[in-house]
């Protein structure tokens, strides 16, 4: 009964918010959406909200430039703050549709770790491109390198990937023999291109679904749609912190990768937004976010600020690193529009 | 002779049989997924473990859901006024006698509706792009009104090709003007159309996600637009409420519409009598 | 024998000429009042919507980029034969265009030549770069950067870039293109998706059709046999999912069809499949072809049932009396008169399947996606708006087509809905 009276409260309130509501600040952050964007919620965008009565509002991409390079060109931009990937910051740079950084206001350059301050997007997180399974489903030991990812003898099922090149490509060339080290001297090459897609040609039709969104792995594996699935480390980690599931993390070949504050030229909010930016780029404001999602954070500071007992569970934990590849920016700044290209070709035939 | 008789006696059992299949088939799935939105926790199978109402708190007090909400009753609303005015009208005009090439003229008026939504969206979307309409209700409002219209074209058509326009000739020679005439004669009879048109619009507008998809931002994301990357990313319990509501929305529409059109064939009856 | 005009047939002569001209001007204001009730709605159609569609499609032979970008080169390429290496002149052009552009602009660029030759991207970007900071001589500058500038071959591609107007994109649509002679010539097996793409959206069309049609048949049958309240009920439970979300529908589908969804663990609890090996029912054709044919069924039983309503039962009643089996009264009498229908419902439902986009995006996998999906990945995340252009002139011209075969057939005017 007393939800019914609630129902009815809600509803008439929704029909009262019609009415427009008072004008107040606000400020649109696009991210990747889950359990990713739960944790810059908690971390940043509720207590900044809290604390300056900003408005956040939050949309998600899935990272392919268009819908970006649209609104800047058209002039109609609608985000004030991207959550980017490097090579989105090197063609957002070279391209002319992300703004510079001011890195004065941020604690300077030297303040980051190497990489992480690139001149137009400033990192906050460091993630892991990984494999994942349900280990409730392997009685008798699941898989433990990337090859097994790729071996449908060993390992029959269906598999999950991400519907992009980038780590896909690296992942097949890794499973194929190539060293991680050497990854990219080999995909740098019409012939590597090659190998990488005839590796892949190998467990297409084991793919059952590709995702897009990050938020897709934990929920294919806990429907059980697929048995094994590429995935960002944090939302394995989360699904199974947070919903207890038996899902394990295939450290092998991992590609460490950033994540970064981006702004998009001519954004309507870009005073706030350097607010915003700068705000958590505090140490301690920044640590918070590794309690909720197992990310490293990029400020030197900020490194020794974080709880010890998700350290293992990190990218950058000395145990996940040993044959860990880290994702060329430059590489995929040059190449990703042809190779998405080539790559939704390839997945059309 | 025999053979033929047992047919005749089977054809009703078996069309019965297929045709009831058939209904189930188009009713079931609307109908599984209504209890699923009761369900105490996030999974989609049968049987439940519990009833709760959370996934409908989480809708009502979700900022996102909303917001949605708000926009699409907003965008919903002002289109369908828009292409009710405008469509009514066009009917109007189309249904006189003396309407010059009236098979062109309705195709063409027609035509938002034989043409691939993808099609309308991505022009809509570039042309918009260059005037500054992307991004903002009023766009989406205008992109609305011309997918809405011909319905609104095609309900008061078929409503007006039983109507006797010897009544305006008679309103006129009794002194009424033409706009008095409309108002007072042609409008109450073709009101039931109107009506159902502009009920069209509204759920054409309700529905509508290609065209939002494109030209929509994340302030004027409407209900069917947070549905798609519901469906898309992960199939939460809540999208199972906001479809339940929705399906109840669409039955009252339905009910409404019904009411209309029987209404609509009493009249002509008492008219032919 | 002289002809005499009398009086009489003067004045009416007159009278005849000037009641016409009265009849035709009452005509035309007639007219003008139909038209002018029309107008608001035409012309807020051809703003919002012809208009904005002509606009696109134009993109699908535009190719002003790149002259836009590189006045300089266009003028000084113009004279050059083709087969020689450029003279400085045609370097320092090239290189006063890259100066002058914003960056964006060269990307512009960057991008169409690289649908010419896969890399020019990623080299013309790097050669602006470098180029910006580079003076005379800008023939040495240029091979610095890149021998291949030393070519006739770039130089080459960069002027088959230039004419404002192209066919490539249209050709490409068709898995076609130019080969350095000009001639049209099939693309590479590895490149060539178009026309598979446009064959699977007729497959799956023509596929959802004849299912609405196996199945709309009987259930229109049924309710025009049907009288009073049953007859009612019936039609009202057609017409509940034709009034229902489009979206509502599609995730009815994904929670019924997938893995773990009410299909699988209803069968999985009848012990008819092991709960461990599910069928696959979604992300694939089957998952497609289920979700269209109930989105579209509405649109096939509707006018099959409104033609079958038609039919007098008294034909039926004498074929028998005259001896015929009901088998054969059936196919030589009742499908038939039925016809006009199926037709109807059936080009209806072939034309809207034809656009489909949310429901396979969301129930099919990359294999099922049709020409539709294609059209937003073009606009959407590649930018390529010429390819995209060009599938929205390909799938409008199908779809035109076929409504004015509805039209002629069916007739617009008899479109009812509700």
């Amino acid at each position: 009964m007393n939800r019914i009276s609630l129902l009815l409260q809600t509803s008439v309130l929704s029909l009262a918010m019609i009415v427009p509501a008072l004008a107040e600040e606000t400020l649109t952050v696009t991210s990747w959406g889950g359990a990713y964007t739960k944790s810059q919620e908690q971390a940043f965008f509720a207590p900044y909200s809290k604390e300056t009565g900003v408005k956040i509002l939050q949309d998600e991409w899935d990272g392919s430039t268009a819908k970006l390079k649209g609104m800047v060109e058209t002039g109609q931009v609608t985000w004030d703050v991207v959550d980017v990937e490097p090579g989105h910051a090197l063609q957002g740079c070279d391209e002319g549709w992300l703004d510079e950084i001011d890195y004065s206001k941020l604690g300077g350059k030297e303040a980051f770790i190497d990489g992480a301050a690139m001149d137009c997007a400033a990192a906050t997180i460091v993630f892991g491109t990984i494999y994942a399974y349900d280990a409730s489903k392997f009685p008798n030991g699941g898989p433990t390198t990337m090859a097994d990812l790729f071996d449908t003898q060993k390992f029959p099922g269906p598999r999950a990937l991400r519907k992009a090149p980038k780590t896909t490509l690296e992942f097949a060339l890794i499973a194929d023999g190539v060293v991680p080290a050497e990854v990219y001297n080999v995909l740098g090459t019409p012939e590597g291109v090659d190998r990488a897609f005839k590796k892949l040609d190998t467990i297409k039709k084991d793919v059952k679904v590709w995702w897009t969104a990050g938020a897709q792995p934990p929920q294919l594996l806990a429907d059980g749609e697929v048995l094994m699935t590429t995935a960002w480390n944090g939302r394995i980690y989360d699904a199974v912190k947070n919903s207890g599931k038996d899902f394990k993390i295939v450290w092998d070949g991992q590609g460490m990768d950033f994540n970064l504050w981006a702004q998009p030229k001519g954004s309507p909010h870009k005073e706030a937004a350097d607010k915003f930016i700068a705000y958590t780029m505090n140490p301690d404001v920044m640590a918070r976010q590794s309690q909720y999602i197992s990310y490293g954070p990029t400020l030197k500071a900020a490194i020794a600020k974080v709880p010890a007992d998700i350290l293992p569970d990190l990218p950058t934990a000395p145990e996940n690193t040993k044959t860990a590849f880290v994702v060329s920016a430059e590489f995929w700044a040059d190449h990703d529009e042809e190779l998405t290209e080539r790559f939704n070709k390839w997945l059309a035939q | 002779m025999n053979h033929s008789l047992s047919f005749t006696r089977l054809f009703p059992i078996v069309l019965w049989f297929a045709g009831s299949a058939v209904v189930l088939f188009l009713i079931a799935p609307i109908i599984a997924i209504v209890p699923l939105s009761f369900n105490a926790e996030p999974f989609f199978t049968y049987p439940m473990p519990g009833l709760s109402l959370r996934w409908y708190e989480e809708f009502f007090s979700s900022e996102v859901w909303q917001l949605a909400l708000k926009n699409s009753i907003i965008v919903a609303v002002c289109a369908t006024l828009l292409s009710t005015v405008l469509g009514t009208l066009a009917a109007i005009g189309l249904s006189r006698p003396d309407c010059p090439s009236r098979a062109t003229l309705t195709a063409i008026l027609i035509s938002p509706m034989i043409v691939p939504v993808i099609v309308s969206a991505v022009g809509i979307y570039y042309a918009f792009a260059a005037i500054g309409l992307l991004n903002t209700l009023t766009g989406l409002v205008l992109a609305h009104t011309a997918i809405g219209a011909p319905f609104v074209v095609i309900t008061v058509t078929a409503t007006l090709a039983s109507f006797d326009h010897n009544l305006m000739r008679a309103a006129s020679s009794l002194g009424a003007t033409p706009f008095e005439a409309v108002l007072r004669i042609m409008l109450p009879i073709i009101a039931p159309g109107v009506v159902s048109g502009a009920l069209f619009a509204f759920v054409t507008s309700f529905d509508e996600v290609v065209i939002a998809l494109f030209i929509a931002g994340s302030e004027e994301r409407t209900l069917p637009r947070q549905m798609w990357s519901g469906v898309r990313e992960t199939l939460s319990p809540t999208i199972a409420a906001v479809a339940t509501l929705l399906i109840l929305f669409s039955t009252l529409f339905l009910a409404t519409v019904q009411c209309l059109q029987r209404r609509a064939e009493r009249q002509k009856l008492t008219r032919t009598d | 024998m002289a002809i005499t005009l009398t009086d009489e047939v003067v004045r009416n002569a007159v009278d005849t000429a000037a009641l016409t001209r009265r009849l035709r001007g009452l005509r035309r204001k007639g007219q003008m009042r139909a038209l002018l009730l029309i107008a608001p709605l035409m012309f807020f159609l051809l703003a919002i919507f012809v208009l904005p569609i002509g606009m696109l499609l134009t993109r699908s032979v535009d190719n002003s980029e790149v002259a836009l970008t590189l006045p300089n080169t266009v003028n000084a390429l113009a004279s050059w034969d083709g087969a020689t290496v450029p003279d400085e002149a045609i370097y320092a052009a090239f290189a006063a265009d890259l100066k002058a552009s914003p960056r964006e602009d060269v990307a512009e660029v960057a991008k169409r030549l690289n649908y010419y030759e896969t890399g020019m991207r990623s080299m013309l970007l790097k050669t602006a770069r470098t180029v910006r900071n580079a003076e005379a001589s800008y023939k040495d500058a240029f091979i610095a950067i890149d021998e291949q500038w030393g070519t006739p071959r770039y130089w080459r591609i960069l002027k088959q870039a230039m004419p404002e107007l192209t066919d490539f994109y249209l050709l490409a649509a068709l898995d076609m293109s130019r080969n350095e002679a000009g001639a049209i010539a099939a693309v590479a097996p590895e490149n060539a998706v178009h026309v598979d793409v446009l064959l699977r959206t007729f497959a799956v069309s023509a596929s959802v059709t004849l299912l609405c049609l196996l199945l709309g048949y009987p259930l229109a049958a049924l309710i025009a046999r049907s009288q009073g309240a049953v007859a009612n009920t019936l039609l009202i439970l057609v017409l509940l999912p034709f009034w229902t979300s489009l979206l509502v529908r599609t995730s009815a589908w994904v929670v019924l069809l997938q893995s773990r969804g009410v299909v699988n663990s209803a069968l999985a609890w009848l012990g008819l499949i092991d709960p461990s090996q599910p069928l696959e029912l979604i992300y694939n054709r089957i998952g497609v072809l289920v979700a269209m044919t109930h989105i579209l069924l509405p649109f096939m039983v509707l006018p099959i049932y409104s033609v079958m309503k038609s039919i007098p039962p008294v034909y039926l009643r004498a074929a028998s009396s005259l001896g015929a089996p009901p088998l054969s009264a059936f196919w030589r009498i009742y499908l038939p008169m039925s016809m006009p229908g199926v037709s109807a419902g059936g080009l209806l439902v072939f034309i809207l399947a034809l656009g489909y986009y949310i429901t396979p995006a969301l129930v099919g996998g990359p294999r099922d996606q049709m020409v539709s999906y294609y059209i937003a990945y073009y606009s959407n995340q590649v930018t390529n708006w010429g390819m995209a252009a060009a599938l929205s002139a390909i799938l409008l011209v199908a779809v035109l087509i076929l409504y004015a075969v509805y039209n002629r057939i069916v007739g617009i005017d008899r479109l009812r809905i509700g």
